[in-house]
C-alpha cells in the first residue's frame, strides 16, 4: 500500500496517472510552504485582514436556558467573508497556487459556497476562476451561481450523471486533468487524493485551534462536548483536529440523516450503510450499491449531499477519536428556526444539522459541562429553500 | 507459461504488425449486443479487446464513454454479468480480453477474488483508470501470482524515477496516454506520447499501446509509428451508441487496413 497521505487504511491517491505529477509537485509545494513563515503569515494575514479571523467563541446564553443543562458556546465561522469556513481554505489554496505560477483556478461546488469563497479569492488575486457546478444545482442556487459571476468566475453547469455535486467534482477533475500544467483545483472540502485532505485539514484547523485557545479564556478548561456538520467534513475535521488526543473532549460529526433511512435518502457514509470505498481518489467510506456503483446522496442541504467523507474521518470513526451520528431534514429544519427566534442567528441549514444534534446531546449534559458548536455558516443563503419547506413565500 | 496477450503481442511482432485493441462498453446497450459487437470488432481486425466496466463516476472519461456507462448501467449491467459474457466470448473465440473499469466496483466485489474469477472466465487482465502505480502494489503482487495482468500507465507527464518504476513492474503492455485529458475524439500530435515511448522503450520490453483520442484511421497509423500498438475506444462506442453498428466496424476495419498499410 502507498502509505502517502494514509489515516490508517484511509486515504491515498486513486486518480489517473495523468494527474499524478500534478499531485506530487501540488505536494512538494505544499511541504515546502507549510514550513515557510512567509507563506504562513501571508495566510494569517489574509484570514485576519480579508476573512476577519479569529471568529467569536459567542456564549449563546438563551439556548443554554432553553435546554437547561451545560452551556453552549458557538463558534462563528458564519461570520467569516463569504459567510462560511469555506473562505479559510480557498484562501489558504489560493495563496499556494499563486506561488506555484498557476494562473487558473477550478473548483467544484454544491450549494455554491465553496464556489463564491473561490471565485471571491480568484478575484482577489487577479486569477481566472472556473467553477464546475450540477445543472440540478445551477437550477436551485441561482442567487450564488449570480453571485460567482459577479465575481468574475466562468459557471460550467455538470448535466452528466446526476447533475449533482459528485458529478461536479468529477469534471472539475476532468478538467484539471486537460488543463494540469496552468491549472490549481482548489478542492471545496477534506476530500480527494493526498494532499488535499491533510491540506485542507491544515487550512481549517485554525477553527480548532481558536476554540481551545478562547475556551482556555473564557472557561479556564477545555470544553466537555465539540459538535460539528459532516458533509466531506472540512468544517468537522478543522473543528476536531486540535482535541484529536484530548480523551476528555467529546466529538460528535453529524451527518445528513435526510428524508429516511432508505438509500438515496441520506447522506450518512459514517452513520448509517457507508461502506470503505474509492470514489475521487481517496479511499474513504462511502454510499454505495451491492454492485459497487456510487448512491447519489440526498439532504435538505446541498452542502451535506456528498456520497463519500473525507478519509481522516473515516479513521476517526474506525479509532474512536470522534462519534457519527445524524440528524433528519426536519431536525434541521427546527433547529434553524429555532436558533433564529432564541439567539437572532439564522444558520446555513448545513450547521443546523449540528445544531439539531443538541436536542440529544443535551439532555445527557451536566450543567458545569460545555458544549461548543461550529456554527459552519450563515442561512441567508437557504431562507428561500426553507420557506418553501415550511410552505411559505418569501 | 505465456499468456493470451503476450502470445497475441508476440505474434504481431513476429508479423511486423501493430495491435488494434478496441474498448467496447461491456452491456451497452446490452450483453448481446456487446457479445455480438466483440465477434464483429474481432471479424473486422481488433487484436485485443478492451471490455469497459461502467461505473457511475467515470472520471476519466469523456462524454461518450460517460453516456455508454449512464446507458449500460441503466440497463443492469453488473461485474457478475460482465464476467459472463467474456464466458460466453470464450466459447468461440480466443482473442485477448482485459477488463477496463474504476477500480471501487473490483475492491468492492474483492480483488482477489476478482482476479480468481475473471481468469476462470477468461479475462486476462485489467486497466484501473484510477490506480496509479503507487498505489497498485498489493493488486500487482495478487495479480502476478495468478498470472493475470494488471496495466500500467505512462502519460506525456511520466518522467524520471516514476517512468523507470513503472517500467520495472509493467506487465501485459503499458498504457500510454498520449495527451492531458479525457478519453474522446481530437487532434493530437503524438510525437509528444511518442518521445515518452522512446524513453520507456529504455526501460522495459513489455508492449506499448497508445490510447486516447484517436478516432480516425490516418490517426491510428501516427500513433502508431511510434509503439507497439493503439487503443481505440469513443470513436467505436459513438457509433454503437449511435445504433451504427456497421458504421463502427467499418471504422475499425479501416483502422486495420491503415495499420497494416503504413506497417508490412
Amino acid at each position: 500500500m502507498n502509505t502517502k497521505g494514509r489515516f490508517g487504511k484511509f486515504g491515498g491517491q486513486y486518480v489517473p496517472e495523468i494527474v499524478m505529477p500534478a499531485l506530487n509537485e501540488l505536494e512538494e509545494a505544499y511541504l515546502k510552504y507549510k514550513e515557510d513563515p512567509e507563506f504562513q503569515e501571508e495566510f494569517r494575514s489574509y484570514l485576519r485582514e480579508y476573512a476577519g479571523r479569529p471568529t467569536n467563541l459567542y456564549y449563546a446564553e438563551r439556548l443554554t436556558m432553553h435546554y437547561g443543562r451545560a452551556r453552549i458556546f458557538l463558534k462563528r465561522e458564519d461570520l467569516l467573508h463569504t459567510g462560511a469556513h469555506k473562505i479559510n481554505n480557498a484562501l489558504g489554496q489560493a495563496l499556494l497556487a499563486k506561488r506555484m505560477g498557476k494562473k487558473r483556478v477550478v473548483a467544484e461546488t454544491g450549494a455554491g459556497q465553496h464556489g463564491v469563497a473561490t471565485a471571491t479569492v480568484a478575484a482577489l488575486f487577479g486569477m481566472e476562476c472556473h467553477v464546475f457546478m450540477g445543472a440540478v444545482d445551477v437550477e436551485r442556487q441561482k442567487l450564488n451561481v449570480f453571485r460567482m459571476k459577479l465575481l468574475g468566475a466562468k459557471v460550467i453547469p455538470v448535466s452528466s450523471g446526476t447533475g449533482t455535486l459528485k458529478d461536479a467534482t468529477s469534471e472539475a477533475i476532468r478538467y484539471w486533468a486537460t488543463n494540469i500544467e496552468d491549472t490549481h483545483y482548489i478542492i471545496g472540502s477534506a476530500v480527494g487524493p493526498h494532499p488535499y485532505p491533510t491540506m485542507v485539514r491544515d487550512f481549517q484547523k485554525v477553527i480548532g485551534e481558536e476554540i481551545r485557545q478562547q475556551s482556555l479564556e473564557k472557561l479556564g478548561g477545555l470544553p466537555n462536548y465539540v459538535v460539528a456538520c459532516i458533509g466531506g467534513g472540512s468544517n468537522a475535521i478543522g473543528t476536531f483536529y486540535d482535541f484529536r488526543e484530548e480523551k476528555s473532549v467529546k466529538l460528535f460529526g453529524v451527518e445528513a440523516g435526510g428524508r429516511s433511512d432508505a438509500a438515496g435518502d441520506n447522506a450518512k457514509t459514517l452513520s448509517g450503510t457507508g461502506e470503505p470505498g474509492i470514489l475521487h481518489g481517496a479511499f474513504s467510506y462511502l454510499l454505495q450499491n451491492e454492485d459497487g456503483q456510487v448512491v447519489e446522496a440526498y439532504s435538505i442541504s446541498a452542502g451535506l449531499d456528498y456520497p463519500g467523507v473525507g478519509p481522516e474521518h473515516s479513521f476517526y470513526k474506525d479509532a474512536g477519536v470522534a462519534e457519527y451520528v445524524s440528524v433528519t431534514d426536519q431536525e434541521a429544519l427546527d433547529a434553524f428556526q429555532r436558533l433564529s427566534r432564541i439567539e437572532g442567528i439564522i444558520p446555513a441549514m448545513e450547521s443546523s444539522h449540528a445544531l439539531a444534534y443538541l436536542e440529544e446531546l443535551m439532555p445527557r449534559t451536566k450543567p458545569e459541562e460545555t458544549v461548543v458548536v461550529t456554527l459552519s455558516g450563515r442561512g441567508d443563503k437557504d431562507v428561500q429553500m426553507v420557506a418553501k419547506a415550511l410552505g411559505e413565500e418569501a | 507459461m505465456s499468456t493470451r496477450l503476450e502470445n497475441k503481442f508476440a505474434e504481431l511482432k513476429q508479423a511486423g504488425r501493430k495491435a488494434l485493441i478496441i474498448y467496447i462498453t461491456a452491456g451497452m446497450p446490452d450483453a448481446a449486443g456487446t457479445i455480438e459487437a466483440i465477434r464483429r470488432a474481432e471479424e473486422a481486425g481488433a487484436d485485443i479487446i478492451e471490455l469497459g466496466l461502467p461505473f457511475s463516476d467515470p472520471m476519466a472519461d469523456g462524454p461518450v464513454i460517460q453516456t455508454a456507462s449512464v446507458v449500460a448501467l441503466k440497463h443492469g449491467m453488473t461485474l457478475p454479468k460482465v464476467l459472463e459474457i467474456v464466458r460466453e466470448i470464450r466459447k468461440t473465440s480466443q482473442i485477448p480480453l482485459v477488463a477496463m473499469g474504476y477500480i471501487n466496483q473490483v475492491y468492492h466485489y474483492g480483488f482477489e477474488k476478482f482476479v480468481e474469477d475473471a481468469m476462470a472466465a477468461g479475462l486476462d487482465g485489467l486497466i484501473a483508470p484510477d490506480v496509479p502505480h503507487e498505489e497498485a502494489g498489493e493488486m500487482r503482487k495478487i495479480s502476478a501470482a495468478y498470472g493475470f495482468h494488471l496495466m500500467e500507465f505512462i502519460t506525456p507527464g511520466t518522467t524520471g524515477e516514476r517512468m523507470e518504476d513503472t517500467c520495472a513492474e509493467a506487465s501485459g503492455f503499458i498504457y500510454c496516454v498520449s495527451n492531458y485529458g479525457v478519453t474522446g475524439v481530437k487532434e493530437i500530435d503524438y510525437s509528444i506520447i511518442g518521445k515518452v515511448c522512446a524513453e520507456a522503450r529504455r526501460h522495459t520490453q513489455v508492449p506499448l499501446a497508445i490510447g486516447f483520442g484517436i478516432g480516425t484511421p490516418e490517426a491510428a497509423a501516427a500513433a502508431a509509428a511510434h509503439a507497439d500498438g493503439v487503443i481505440v475506444g469513443s470513436a467505436v462506442v459513438k457509433r454503437l451508441l449511435d445504433g451504427q453498428k456497421d458504421e463502427a466496424m467499418a471504422l475499425i476495419g479501416n483502422m486495420r487496413k491503415a495499420l497494416d498499410k503504413a506497417f508490412q
